[in-house]
């Protein structure tokens, strides 16, 4: 997506998103700065909300858990050259497919239901990111459009479910029952307690080790298995794919698959692992933010598990600063994402541009 | 229906199509020169909430107007910036556009307002008032928008050459025509318009800025777009199917229709889309968009 401009390896994966997200804090510092407030002191408070305590990096970790799934999701898409902007629906379509197993089988003991609804989870997303993978492969059907439609399906579709199918009857609320509690992902804080050891009380739970194995996984797939090879190949150059004997839709229907189903991490995390039932916009915009942890760790796992880091930082301290500046919401969040997309992003070539050229300075001298 | 209820289901659907139509016109500006903009919703947010903070400010709803075209300007002027002259991605861009829009206008309107994102309500001047039938002039400004664009597009040079930037941008330049000042021209006609969309929202239908008053309008003319196949005058068609089906669900909620039963909000609510994929899966005829749109031109190449 970016113009090629031959960088040395170090300055492509380090230097340039550095430069573009730390231009994104400058600009958003001014963004605080234009409302009246102290930038400096909202980075303190967005620090020790964060960090400064153990409650406090364990919600930064829970937050951090539905980045890594979305950015997951994107990046795999992106691998193989399609733009997956569909991951809040599928996000959305996945806590329906984990709520819909987890409600209907309650009878089954929990060491078979937590399995069962995680894949429920994937399997929804997985189907919901399909069928616009299909129609692109297939159709001709522009995938960025589809998946936008399908956001807006999905979003529809549950409000209609939650409304009129799934409510608790009586209940003024659109909300399902309560998952069975043996199907409740176990918390860190009890994990931790299993081996005698206190940490402090979060919402953090065990889907964040899931998240570290997707990335692994997805790390695997993409750098060390021939599946990965044949998507980054149609990623790059679906023309080249067909000579070596790939077949670019069925490339394209797998990746939205893989895509989909990481997605469905996110409904896990907040579901199974947390809310413990299916309720409305539970997706709140992490599949949008899932872009820019994607195009800031450079598609790479190892830059998603750090971009979503920094965004679980944002969105935990950014609570804590609420609470102590209210001038500065948690919307700053959406906002810093918002910068991040459009200077790792869209302007991509323009900090390559600047990043090159301060490097072939000293070789001229030397010349 | 008795035709007073055929009346006031029309007359709502014209409403409710409005802001969908100048969106849906100013995505066409956009795309038939080659820049894809899939932030016509940020925009239309940023403006609506100009537009209300203006008018609210300086009492004029005029003003407000000029607020919320600027507003819309500049972000449409990002989105050039990035597009044609860096040469970025169109999608990402706009994905970046729409959610600086949501999360700067609900920041600002809490700093400034400290209402929850809400701008004060609006009123007498510092509104768009009825001037003919019941509606405001931004309306009529729309529907003439329609002709305008028509018109500019199919019958004069700049619209053919404008044209031809969305389909062979190397043509316009062999013959010496700056494809850089055609797709910037075009984007900005992409702000004017959106502002004009933002502002109706905001002065016209209603009194005030809500955080997140677009709900999804700048995606639904995105739709009306691929549905009218890049067209004015079938724009202005499918902005009004699309009001419709708005102003008839609301009409039904909670209404028992004989024979069918309670109709689902939701299923007449989910049709734009639907009828979107359904329309590019190229089940019911073929939507193709301009050529060169979403390709950044290179001049070397």
């Amino acid at each position: 997506m970016s113009a090629p401009l031959d960088l040395p390896r170090w300055a492509d994966v380090g230097l340039v998103p550095a430069l573009s997200v730390t231009s994104a804090f400058l600009v958003a510092g001014l963004v605080v700065i234009g409302i009246g407030e102290n930038p400096l002191t909202a980075t303190r408070w967005l620090l020790q909300g964060s960090l400064g305590s153990g409650e406090g990096l364990g919600f930064t970790l829970f937050y951090a858990t539905n980045f890594i799934f979305t950015g997951l999701a994107v990046a795999v898409a992106y691998h193989a050259g399609l733009f997956n902007i569909g991951g809040e629906g599928q996000a959305t379509l996945a806590g329906l497919g984990a709520a819909l197993v987890l409600l209907n089988l309650d009878f089954l003991p929990g060491f078979l239901l937590l399995p069962l609804g995680i894949i429920g989870a994937a399997a929804f997303g997985a189907a919901w990111a399909a069928i616009p993978g299909y129609l692109q492969a297939k159709r001709g059907s522009h995938i960025v459009i589809t998946t936008i439609m399908f956001n807006w399906l999905a979003s529809v579709l549950l409000v209609y479910l939650l409304v009129n199918v799934l409510r608790v009857p009586g209940s003024m609320n659109p909300e399902t029952h309560p998952f069975p509690a043996g199907s409740y992902i176990p918390f860190m804080h009890e994990a931790f307690a299993w081996f005698g050891i206190a940490i402090p009380k979060s919402q953090l739970n065990l889907t964040f080790v899931l998240a570290l194995l997707s990335a692994l996984g997805v790390w695997l797939l993409i750098y060390r298995s021939r599946l990965g090879y044949a998507i980054r190949v149609v990623g790059s150059n679906p023309t080249a794919a067909v000579y070596a004997g790939i077949s670019p839709a069925r490339i394209t229907v797998i990746a939205m698959l893989i895509s989909g189903a990481l997605a469905g991490g996110l409904a896990v995390n907040e579901l199974m692992g947390y809310q413990h039932r299916l309720l409305l916009e539970f997706t709140s915009g992490y599949g949008f933010v899932g872009i820019a942890v994607a195009l800031m760790g450079r598609a790479h796992p190892a830059g998603i598990i750090l971009a979503s880091l920094l965004f679980g930082i944002l969105y935990q301290g950014g609570a804590e600063l609420a609470f102590e500046q209210p001038a500065i919401t948690r919307d700053m969040v959406v906002v810093i994402g918002g910068i991040i997309i459009l200077f790792a992003g869209a302007l991509d070539g323009l900090f390559r541009r600047v990043v090159a050229r301060l490097l072939a300075r000293p070789n001229l001298a030397r010349a | 229906m008795d035709p007073s209820t055929l009346v006031t289901v029309f007359d709502s659907a014209l409403r409710l199509s409005i802001p969908l139509l100048a969106a849906c016109l100013a995505g066409l500006w956009s795309e038939r020169a080659g820049v894809v903009d899939i932030g016509l919703e940020g925009k239309m947010l940023v403006a609506a909430f100009a537009a209300a903070a203006a008018a609210h400010t300086t009492g004029s709803a005029w003003i407000g107007l000029l607020a919320g075209i600027g507003a819309s300007v500049m972000f449409a002027l990002i989105h050039g910036f990035a597009s044609i002259s860096q040469r970025g991605n169109q999608i990402v861009s706009g994905v970046a556009i729409n959610m600086l829009a949501a999360g700067l206008t609900a920041i600002v309107g809490n700093a400034w307002y400290g209402q929850g994102g809400r701008t004060p309500p609006l009123e007498g001047d510092e509104r768009f008032g009825n001037v003919l039938f019941g509606h405001s002039v931004l309306v009529f400004i729309a529907l003439l928008a329609v002709p305008v664009t028509w018109w500019v597009l199919a019958k004069t040079r700049f619209g053919l050459r404008l044209r031809a930037v969305g389909e062979n941008p190397a043509a316009v330049d062999t013959a010496g025509i700056s494809v850089t000042g055609l797709r910037y021209t075009a984007v900005i006609l992409t702000g004017v318009l959106c502002g004009l969309a933002g502002t109706y929202l905001s002065t016209g239908q209603s009194a005030g800025f809500l955080p997140n008053m677009t709900a999804g309008k700048g995606f639904i003319a995105l739709a009306a777009l691929i549905f009218a196949k890049w067209r004015a005058w079938p724009a202005l068609g499918a902005c009004f199917l699309f009001g419709l089906l708005d102003a008839v669900a609301i009409r039904l909620q909670g209404i028992v229709v004989p024979g069918i039963g309670e109709v689902p909000v939701q299923a007449i609510q989910a049709l734009p889309y639907l009828m979107t994929v359904i329309l590019l899966a190229g089940v019911i005829g073929t939507a193709i968009p301009p050529r060169a749109s979403g390709v950044p031109y290179v001049k070397e190449r």
